[in-house]
């Protein structure tokens, strides 16, 4: 009774998240919907006893996939005008295409039978089994070699994006914290003895330093020694 | 009695109910003293003596400052989207608090203690970073927006090396229950074994609810404060709550996956004397102590050194560790349930 009633809340949010996802007119809400979606659809996988499946599904969909999908289209600066412009032109093509995909499976589900023996026990086929063990023990043994190829295709993908993104730029400032590290004490002081009251000369009983302000200031105009303000001022008819 | 709770729907919705409040009456207590515990810490190490005026020792400065900001004015700023900036914070705080239900406060004392626990946790850390992006979004302000892409990168990145880490601590237990977490580190805890791991995973944690140094999506000197520079009031009191009940959320992941959860250091006489929960209660105070700590002593860190400490450091080497782990526990046959399933 219970479990029903929380399936049939979860599968009618997912339905209408799944709707709101293609039907919302702000991309970033399409983009949350769908965060919606996989999260109710993780629901059901607890209803269904999967608590495994749908605690990985949070984690990786919801929690890493989808961030990354929210980061694009965030920043992303879309014009909705420009979106519906085409809308006429392609809407014959995008009708052919979903009427082809409808077909397909309206064929395949007219045809779908669940197996009698499945019906009966959809939860926990082996009862002493945590679902971890359960799925762990048939990963690892009879699809270990399946799932080391989905590890690769995903090492190829993960290593065609860095190809395409990472790039030395030469006006790319990058720290070197290795190199920083090896600089010693000779590399990088200098200790330069200077003559002692060289370059400076005395000014209203203070010691300034040569070629600064306080040289080219007019004596006598204290803050407003900017010699062509003073010009000015003195060119003044 | 236990017969209307346990047997029939209404008692044991109204059970579901009192338990709910059990853990978070005392969480929102405990997150209303933090913010005083943090003020009083910082102050006595800074030679100063923080907040004395309201009650004894200005015991009552948390619930001043909790009035003062339920009774400003909530703005939305325009142009803002309207429903989801009001939906961030709300999303912030539940987050923080629904991940209580499986923490263990004593052998099996947990709101909800199902078999992939330390799991559900990831699940519900991984989800916080919404919160967070969302209302950077929904504020329609570059500062905001600014502080809501850091934090995401930033959480996105220290999520993997918590990942890994807790990878390398299941591996010694060989489930995935928090109890039973727990009760694997009754001959020693995983602070020890895996110090470097322990260390990993605490400035991890401080990357995850983005505590000083690495509170750059708030980075007041530059983005004023980050993702919730246009909340106030009560929208901007649920994310100030959320993230400290991160705070202590992540102290006791930390306590139960390193400290040995509710369970005393030895099991000997005076000390198995003092109930789980206050041990727990005890590691986790540390743990606070210690983020409040770093937070008094260190200054924050550039973007791109967060993210080479995250990606060229973190990960690398509790990688390494978790291989080594795995062929440590297997060369010495102490891998739990080797040979067959359980």
């Amino acid at each position: 009774m219970m479990a029903q009633l929380v399936f049939y809340v979860f599968a009618t949010v997912l339905l209408f998240s799944a709707v709101m996802v293609i039907s919302a007119r702000n991309p970033v809400h399409s983009v949350l919907f769908l965060i919606l979606a996989f999260f109710n659809a993780a629901g059901l996988f607890l209803v269904a006893g999967a608590e495994f499946l749908a605690m990985l599904l949070v984690i990786v969909y919801v929690g890493a996939v989808a961030v990354l999908f929210l980061f694009v289209v965030m920043m992303l600066d879309i014009d909705f005008s420009s979106l519906r412009d085409g809308f006429q032109k392609h809407a014959p093509l995008g009708v052919c295409v979903g009427g082809v995909l409808f077909a397909e499976l309206l064929m395949a589900f007219s045809n779908w039978k669940m197996a009698p023996a499945n019906i009966v026990t959809p939860l926990n086929p082996v009862p002493q089994l945590t679902n971890t063990e359960a799925l762990g023990t048939v990963i690892y043994t009879h699809y270990v070699f399946l799932f080391q190829a989905c590890g690769l295709v995903l090492l190829v993908a993960m290593m065609g994006a860095i190809v395409l993104t990472l790039r030395e730029r030469a006006t790319g400032r990058r720290q070197n914290i290795d190199k920083q590290h090896a600089r010693t004490v000779e590399e990088t002081l200098e200790l330069v003895q200077l003559p002692l009251g060289e370059n400076v000369f005395e000014s209203g009983g203070f010691l300034r330093p040569k070629g600064s302000y306080y040289e080219t200031a007019v004596p006598g105009s204290y803050g407003s020694g900017n010699q062509a303000v003073a010009e000015k001022e003195e060119n003044r008819p | 009695m236990g017969q209307f709770f346990y047997h029939t729907l209404a008692g044991q919705i109204i059970l579901m109910l009192l338990e709910t409040l059990a853990v978070l009456v005392p969480l929102l207590i405990a997150v209303a003293y933090l913010t005083l515990m943090e003020r009083k810490v910082m102050a006595a190490m800074q030679r100063r003596r923080g907040p004395n005026v309201n009650g004894p020792f200005g015991l009552l400065q948390a619930f001043a400052d909790a009035i003062k900001m339920i009774v400003k004015e909530t703005i939305i700023p325009a142009g803002a989207n309207r429903a989801l900036f009001l939906f961030a914070p709300f999303l912030t705080f539940s987050l923080a608090m629904v991940a209580w239900a499986v923490i263990p406060t004593g052998n099996g004392l947990a709101v909800a203690d199902i078999n992939v626990g330390i799991l559900y946790l990831l699940a519900i850390s991984s989800l916080g970073v919404y919160g967070i992006l969302i209302a950077g979004w929904a504020s329609n302000s570059k500062y905001a927006f600014l502080g809501g892409l850091r934090s995401a990168a930033q959480m996105v990145s220290y999520e993997v090396s918590i990942g890994l880490v807790i990878v390398s601590v299941l591996l010694a237990v060989g489930s995935l229950n928090l109890n039973d977490i727990v009760l694997a580190q009754r001959h020693v805890w995983f602070c020890l074994p895996m110090f470097p791991m322990f260390i990993v995973f605490f400035i991890s944690a401080l990357a995850e609810t983005n505590r000083a140094p690495f509170d750059l999506p708030e980075g007041e000197s530059e983005l004023v404060a980050g993702f919730f520079v246009e909340y106030s009031s009560l929208a901007f009191g649920l994310f100030f709550l959320g993230e400290y009940a991160n705070m202590i959320l992540m102290s006791s992941m930390v306590s139960i996956l390193f400290l040995g959860g509710w369970l005393p250091p030895l099991g000997i006489a005076p000390l198995t004397w003092v109930p789980g929960p206050l041990w727990l209660i005890f590691k986790i105070l540390f743990c606070l102590f210690v983020f409040i700590w770093v937070r008094a002593t260190f200054p924050r860190y550039r973007y791109d050194q967060l993210m080479r400490l995250g990606w060229k450091v973190f990960l690398p080497f509790s990688l390494l560790w978790m291989i080594g782990t795995a062929g440590f526990l297997m060369a010495t046959g102490l891998l739990p349930h080797m040979g067959g399933v359980n």
